[in-house]
């Protein structure tokens, strides 16, 4: 025997790294070639540069100061409630952007809340377009992600440190400087680059909160080559620039990163004995909760009074959204299961390297490459859906992977021995012993898949013509046109869909747990 | 006969030689200290590992290039010698076909080895509603329709009781018996090698012994043998 007998083949995986690889440097050699580089930037270009730069050092900056706190004060408080915000310091990541953009409008917004509190005093409203719109909604997204890996961090120090340190007679300064900075000094680098890196490729906050020349991303530069002055060599120009810069980020962040952040366990409440004030605790838990509730209670509150009261359309483009959702999540499967168990049988690094390729691009990017490389063969907005049903895909697999590759490791690992003396063909191993040990890994990643998708405000953006809209795109034109009402309801119908097919997916799977 | 002809088998940094012959028929207990090699020899012996040189034969034929799966024999490993999600019956099942369904027959045969372990009528049950001892009369059921000539075990009883495990061990030593399956045992206790093997071959000092009496070598240890004793 030359190779070590395995009970699963690893073939179609190698074949859907191939073709994910196929998808993403194929389009990006297509934004390569196409770029007209005789023009150069124009001082609109860098400043676009010069933005998005700024926007995600500050808004990796605000969320990860603040993210310390919130994570100390959930590491060494044990209250009721406390599981549940930490589950829902998660729910940022599958919300659709378009609901949170709207709720923090109707909280900071010109006619929001707090404005209309200032306006009680006879102050001024405040202004959200702009860098501090920007930064505000990066921050409302990134700050839950940071206090989950922080708090992780946290959590991983182990107890008999902290018994130790209280054993020596360590007060909170003393424990602080001997057993917590460490960890910030180990810990903070790597959150710093993934939410810089996750802010570089935002194009949905910078479409409804930017704008403008002195707040336009190079996602969003894209975005306007194409729909503005539909500059296609600009829009590939550009779409270089951003490659280069999301390349060079992702890499640093997955340098420092520790392939985790969906981390179990968190539920766990460390013993501390350096007591420390429970005031401040309480006071940074509180601004946290209210901070990450409020948008979304607003959402909800205006969104219940037009959900009864919405055009027909709202209704189609959500229809539109579930069967791209679907779609998307199907091929999101077909990928990223046989990628997993070619990882899981043996040492395939460039699989693993073609899962994570989608980290490095932007959806943009890659819809900027597939407009360029269709719109010789077809009409590209006639396969606007398809086109984002896959960019979809491709977007949620590294994260698919993540979830996947552990489980189909472990299990292959543990029967994979029994399954080959018993003479099990590889198929069946997949059918009958991999996929039903997986079910529960399996549906988180579909629940992710599926509310990442029907949440998207991005590549669809790209493609679709006035008569074609997913929900997101819908609300956006919704609140363009200032019906604010039914976007709202729509917002609300959005936020019911995204978590709802989540839940349904992931938590459904676990009436039937098995052993 | 089983026959380990000038065998190299290397794992990470220890090899390990072998050059023995073992009859059909026979129950051979492997014994040695800690780290030696036995479970590595008889993962070798089922086709998990290469063989650095040398050949396996079983009844004349070469079968060393074999998948495990085509390989003669079934083995029970430490722990994982059933699919939890899937019920005693289907695990057995497994032993008959393990890529499809059963005929009628078939079925029938895996209900006669339920019966022969004394699990009557918890074929539906899954591993996870059975007791420890019960999941390895399931195991054993699958290995018994399997029908293989050879039967390696790993220690798959090593998680019992004491009690427990010696009513196992007279359950294989039965069913070995019943079918004239030569069985190939690693073990760490002296006691079980005397209940069930009449040989025995010591694993020690890189090298792979010819099998000789279990009493004979419990009553008279070598050194080697004397120092992990103790």
């Amino acid at each position: 025997m030359a190779e070590r007998a395995q009970p699963v083949s690893p073939w179609p995986g190698i074949g859907a790294a191939a073709l994910v690889a196929a998808l993403i440097l194929g389009t990006l050699a297509a934004v390569a070639l196409r770029a007209e580089t005789s023009g150069g930037f124009s001082p609109a270009d860098w400043a676009a540069l010069r933005f998005t730069l700024t926007q995600a050092t500050l808004s990796a900056l605000f969320s990860v100061v603040l993210a310390v706190p919130v994570a100390r004060a959930l590491a060494r408080r044990r209250f009721p409630g406390r599981r549940a915000l930490i589950a829902l310091l998660g729910a940022p990541f599958i919300l659709p952007v378009i609901v949170a953009i709207l709720g923090l409008l109707q909280v900071f917004g010109r006619s929001g809340w707090i404005s209309d509190i200032l306006g009680i005093f006879g102050l001024p409203p405040i202004r959200i377009y702009g860098l501090h719109g920007v930064v505000l909604a990066h921050v409302f997204f990134n700050l839950p992600l940071a206090t989950r890996l922080v708090l992780q961090a946290w959590q991983e120090i182990p107890a008999e440190r902290f018994r130790l340190a209280a054993q020596l007679g360590c007060n909170g300064m003393a424990m602080f400087r001997l057993i917590e900075m460490p960890m910030l000094k180990r810990t903070l680098p790597g959150v710093l680059a993934v939410i810089f890196a996750i802010c570089l490729t935002s194009f949905a906050v910078a479409l409804t909160l930017g704008g403008g020349p002195r707040a336009t991303t190079i996602e969003l530069a894209i975005y306007q080559a194409f729909t503005y002055d539909f500059d296609l060599g600009r829009a590939a120009l550009l779409s270089a620039l951003q490659l280069a810069l999301t390349a060079a980020t992702a890499l640093v962040a997955l340098k420092f990163s520790r392939g985790d952040g969906f981390g179990t366990g968190l539920d766990r409440a460390l013993r501390r004995w350096d007591g420390g004030a429970p005031t401040i605790d309480v006071f940074w838990i509180v601004a946290a909760a209210v901070f990450l509730l409020l948008p979304l209670a607003s959402v909800v509150i205006s969104g219940a009074a037009g959900l009864f009261d919405m055009p027909a359309i709202v209704f189609r483009a959500a229809l539109i959204s579930v069967l791209v959702a679907a779609a998307s999540t199907a091929v999101l499967l077909l990928l990223a299961l046989p990628m997993a168990t070619a990882v899981a049988s043996g040492r395939y690094g460039l699989v693993e390297l073609s899962g994570i390729l989608g980290l490095a691009a932007s959806p943009l990017v890659i819809g900027t490459g597939l407009f360029i490389l269709i719109r010789p063969l077809a009409n590209p907005t006639t396969l606007a859906l398809p086109v984002t049903a896959l960019v979809n895909a491709a977007m949620a697999l590294p994260f698919a992977l993540r979830i996947l590759v552990p489980a189909a490791r472990d299990i292959t690992a543990r029967h994979g021995r029994l399954a080959l003396s018993l003479d099990m063909t590889k198929w069946t191993f997949f059918t009958r012993i991999l996929l039903p040990r997986m079910r529960p890994q399996i549906r988180f990643a579909a629940g992710l898949g599926t509310a990442l998708s029907m949440g998207d405000l991005g590549v669809i953006a790209l493609f679709a013509d006035p008569q074609i809209a997913t929900l997101p795109l819908q609300i956006y034109r919704l609140m363009g046109a200032y019906q604010m009402q039914a976007a709202a309801g729509g917002a609300l119908l959005l936020l019911l869909l995204s978590m709802g097919a989540f839940w349904l997916l992931d938590r459904g799977g676990r009436w039937h747990a098995e052993a | 006969m089983l026959k380990l002809d000038d065998c190299v088998i290397e794992n990470g940094n220890f090899t390990l030689n072998a050059d023995i012959q073992i009859e059909v028929g026979n129950s051979i207990a492997i014994v040695g200290p800690s780290g030696a090699g036995k479970s590595t020899l008889l993962e070798t012996i089922a086709g998990f590992r290469d063989l650095k040189k040398g050949q396996i034969f079983w009844s004349g034929q070469q079968i060393s290039n074999l998948h495990p799966g085509k390989r003669p024999m079934a083995m029970l490993f430490q722990d994982g010698n059933l699919f939890p999600h899937l019920t005693a019956e289907q695990n057995i099942a497994l032993g008959l076909r393990p890529n499809g369904r059963l005929s009628e027959d078939e079925d029938a045969q895996v209900q006669s080895a339920l019966g022969r372990v004394s699990l009557h009528g918890m074929g539906a049950r899954k591993p996870s509603e059975l007791s420890g001892g019960q999941q390895s009369r399931v195991a054993l059921a699958r290995v018994l329709v399997q029908r293989r000539e050879l039967l390696l075990l790993d220690e798959p009883f090593a998680a019992l009781g004491p009690a427990l495990k010696a009513e196992m061990l007279d359950l294989v030593a039965d069913l070995v018996a019943e079918t004239q399956t030569t069985l190939l045992m690693v073990s760490h206790d002296p006691q079980d090698a005397r209940r069930i093997a009449d040989q025995t071959v010591l694993v020690a000092d890189e090298t792979v012994h010819a099998p000789v009496q279990t009493a004979e070598l419990f009553d008279n240890p070598p050194p080697s043998l004397r120092a992990y004793l103790g």
